[in-house]
């Protein structure tokens, strides 16, 4: 059976503060207890391309989690709505065009969607995340938690 | 001495155009264009602008963790690299052949992965440029409104990559980060319950991998003076084929053709490339530029991808991609093709014969029973060559008898390429470029023939805010004179406030 939440996290884990969507992932699976496990899906890529339209079918919410270079810190919320873009430049996809790819192939709605951006600085390869960046994700991990026990 | 067009006999006095980065194409590229107050083309380059150093990543690790690190070298293609660094550990570990049932499941999570990376390039990179043309609004050349004016095509193109991202669940254990192939073999065998599942959807995916291709050949058919022309030039050819000369995507050794289709060098083992192969630097990008040795820098560089390959084997090991393979061939008249744009051609064919092997093989036993792993008299030194989704990928390691790796030289498919990506943009600026007044279209055609290779720059970090586009047109002393930049929805802005700050 689809759970309900879908939680949606995007990144390399080598590259410096680009691992802030995995290391979300990683942290916020462990620290939800069974109840609320049992409810939420986790998924993980590199990259946010056209097939996770599949993913949003048949969820309650949805909430999108990447490093940003350009969000206000420690992190940014927003409300996600369908939008075609010409975000190309690296064989992904925004969000919103996942959005519209999902009402294309499903002549339907996408879910109520939310993009969690944390703020990241450093995208060096074989660099750690920063602490700046880790503390802003420490942030972001108590706002998910009201996220998820929204009604 | 430098190729036509590589560098302006006299560039003072030349106004540049910049298109950075290449929209669609992973991490940092960027076109350079010399013109004259005429707009006459004086020079043209395609270059990376990041350096990315993985080779010095992978030194000091212990040789069991690289096909796993080595993952993240590439969003797009990990599975490829996955499979490249297991087969030079096998060498390392003293493996020369895999077990029966290891050598299956790799083939298959190969080819699930070249499915799934075609089916991605063509629906969802490439075909909004050849369906709508290169000229079209910007806001239509993509997926989003390939969906729109053709939404089977764009449900096909989910659903495909979908199923060949299945198989490589059901083979590496996961989506990402699979861990399945490991030096010596595969950790694994296939669940029957996954087997089946991905067997009961196979002539379905065989149907629509056929249709893509009649997509492709009615495009060629509409337009046949645009498909052989644009961005045509001629090269060498070169890409692993079996020993009986069939195409093979996994393993083989080395063949290479001239550009009139003889064969040049022909059984060359994987793990001598460097006989072969020399990489030259040249001062005005990161990336190198390969060529065969023995003909030099000048004569020996090459392509590698679907469109070499396809040409180089004698044949394909599938019934209806050797149909299709002989049609295309038929259509060189004797000669090999040499149009940039019959890459999607090759592409497609490829894609077709992927689905052919994948159904093959989930019905081979080996997968599902077996012996995993095999051993040897350990080695200090592996070479594993792959054909990728982009062309030939050759991942060499030396490691200490300490378990870790002392040195790591990675060749990827668009390096390889380099040359031959930098002849493609020549070829459409003296054709489109010169001598007439910019345009955004006509900077796309551009854009379009670096896509039909799929450069795949591989630094997966694609932090939310980036500018696709940033076209720069700066005088002749380095001043800025007018600038475009395409925002994250496509939206174009006239803007002179952000710096520029380009290398020549």
């Amino acid at each position: 059976m689809t759970a309900p939440l879908l939680v949606f996290a995007w990144g390399n884990a080598s590259r410096g503060d680009d691992a802030l969507g995995p290391l979300f992932i990683e942290r916020l699976r462990t620290a939800i207890d069974a109840d609320l496990a049992v409810r939420v899906e986790f998924l993980e890529d590199y990259q946010l391309q056209v097939e996770h339209a599949l993913d949003l079918v048949g969820r309650a919410r949805v909430l999108f989690v990447d490093a940003s270079a350009s969000c206000a810190a420690p992190f940014e919320v927003l409300p996600l709505h369908a939008a075609r873009d010409a975000s190309f430049t690296t064989h992904a996809v925004s969000p919103q065009a996942v959005l519209h790819v999902f009402r294309d192939l499903q002549h339907a709605e996408p879910p109520p969607c939310t993009l969690l951006a944390i703020r990241g600085g450093s995208f060096d390869l074989g660099s750690p995340p920063s602490a700046r960046a880790l503390a802003n994700l420490s942030a972001a991990l108590v706002w998910a938690h009201r996220w998820l026990a929204a009604p | 001495m430098s190729f036509d067009l590589e560098t302006a006999a006299a560039p003072q006095g030349l106004r540049r155009v910049a298109i950075d980065p290449v929209s669609r194409v992973e991490g940092h590229g960027k076109v350079t264009i010399l013109l004259d107050a005429q707009n006459r083309v004086h020079q043209v380059r395609l270059h990376i602008v990041e350096f990315r150093g993985f080779e010095k990543f992978i030194e000091g690790r212990p040789y069991w963790e690289v096909p796993v690190v080595v993952q993240r070298l590439c969003g797009i293609c990990p599975v490829s690299h996955l499979l490249a660094a297991s087969k030079a550990m096998d060498r390392v570990l003293g493996v020369d052949a895999v077990t029966r049932s290891a050598e299956s499941i790799r083939r298959l999570m190969h080819y699930g992965q070249v499915m799934q990376s075609h089916a991605l390039h063509f629906f969802h990179l490439s075909s909004p440029d050849l369906l709508f043309g290169f000229d079209s609004e910007v806001n239509r050349r993509n997926i989003v409104g390939v969906a729109e004016a053709r939404p089977d095509l764009a449900k096909k193109g989910v659903l495909l990559r979908k199923f060949g991202q299945e198989v490589i669940r059901a083979t590496a254990g996961k989506r990402i980060h699979g861990t399945g192939s490991v030096p010596g073999g595969v950790n694994k065998h296939v669940a029957r319950a996954d087997c089946n599942a991905l067997r009961r959807d196979v002539s379905q995916m065989l149907e629509w991998a056929q249709d893509a291709i009649n997509v492709v050949k009615l495009l060629h058919a509409q337009n046949p003076a645009l498909y052989d022309a644009f961005g045509s030039f001629r090269s060498n050819m070169l890409s692993l084929v079996r020993a009986d000369g069939a195409l093979d995507l996994y393993d083989g050794t080395l063949r290479a053709r001239d550009a009139a289709g003889a064969i040049l060098v022909d059984g060359a083992d994987a793990q001598r490339y460097l006989d072969l192969i020399e990489e030259e630097v040249r001062p005005w990008t990161y990336m190198k530029f390969p060529y065969l040795r023995s003909l030099g820098r000048e004569a020996g560089w090459y392509r590698v991808g679907p469109l070499a390959r396809v040409q180089n084997c004698d044949f394909i090991p599938s019934p209806l991609a050797e149909a299709e393979r002989q049609e295309f061939a038929a259509g060189g008249r004797g000669a090999p093709v040499h149009a940039t744009l019959a890459y999607h051609w090759a592409r497609m064919i490829e894609l077709l014969h992927t689905v052919e092997v994948i159904g093959r093989l989930l019905d081979d036993p080996a997968i599902l029973d077996g012996d995993l792993t095999a051993g040897g008299a350990r080695r200090g030194e592996g070479v594993g060559i792959i054909e990728a989704p982009r062309g030939t990928l050759i991942h060499h390691y030396r490691v200490g008898s300490d378990d870790l790796v002392t040195m790591c030289n990675l060749i990827v498919s668009t390096t390889h390429n380099n040359q031959a990506m930098n002849e493609a943009v020549r070829s459409v600026a003296r054709e489109y470029l010169d001598g007439r007044e910019l345009s955004e279209g006509l900077l796309n055609h551009i854009e379009v023939a670096i896509r039909a290779y799929d450069p795949c720059l591989s630094c997966a970090t694609h932090a939310l805010g980036r500018m696709p586009l940033d076209v720069a047109l700066l005088g002749p002393g380095g001043e800025l004179l007018d600038r475009l930049l395409k925002s994250h929805t496509g939206e174009v802005l006239r803007t002179m406030d952000a710096p520029v700050g380009l290398p020549g």
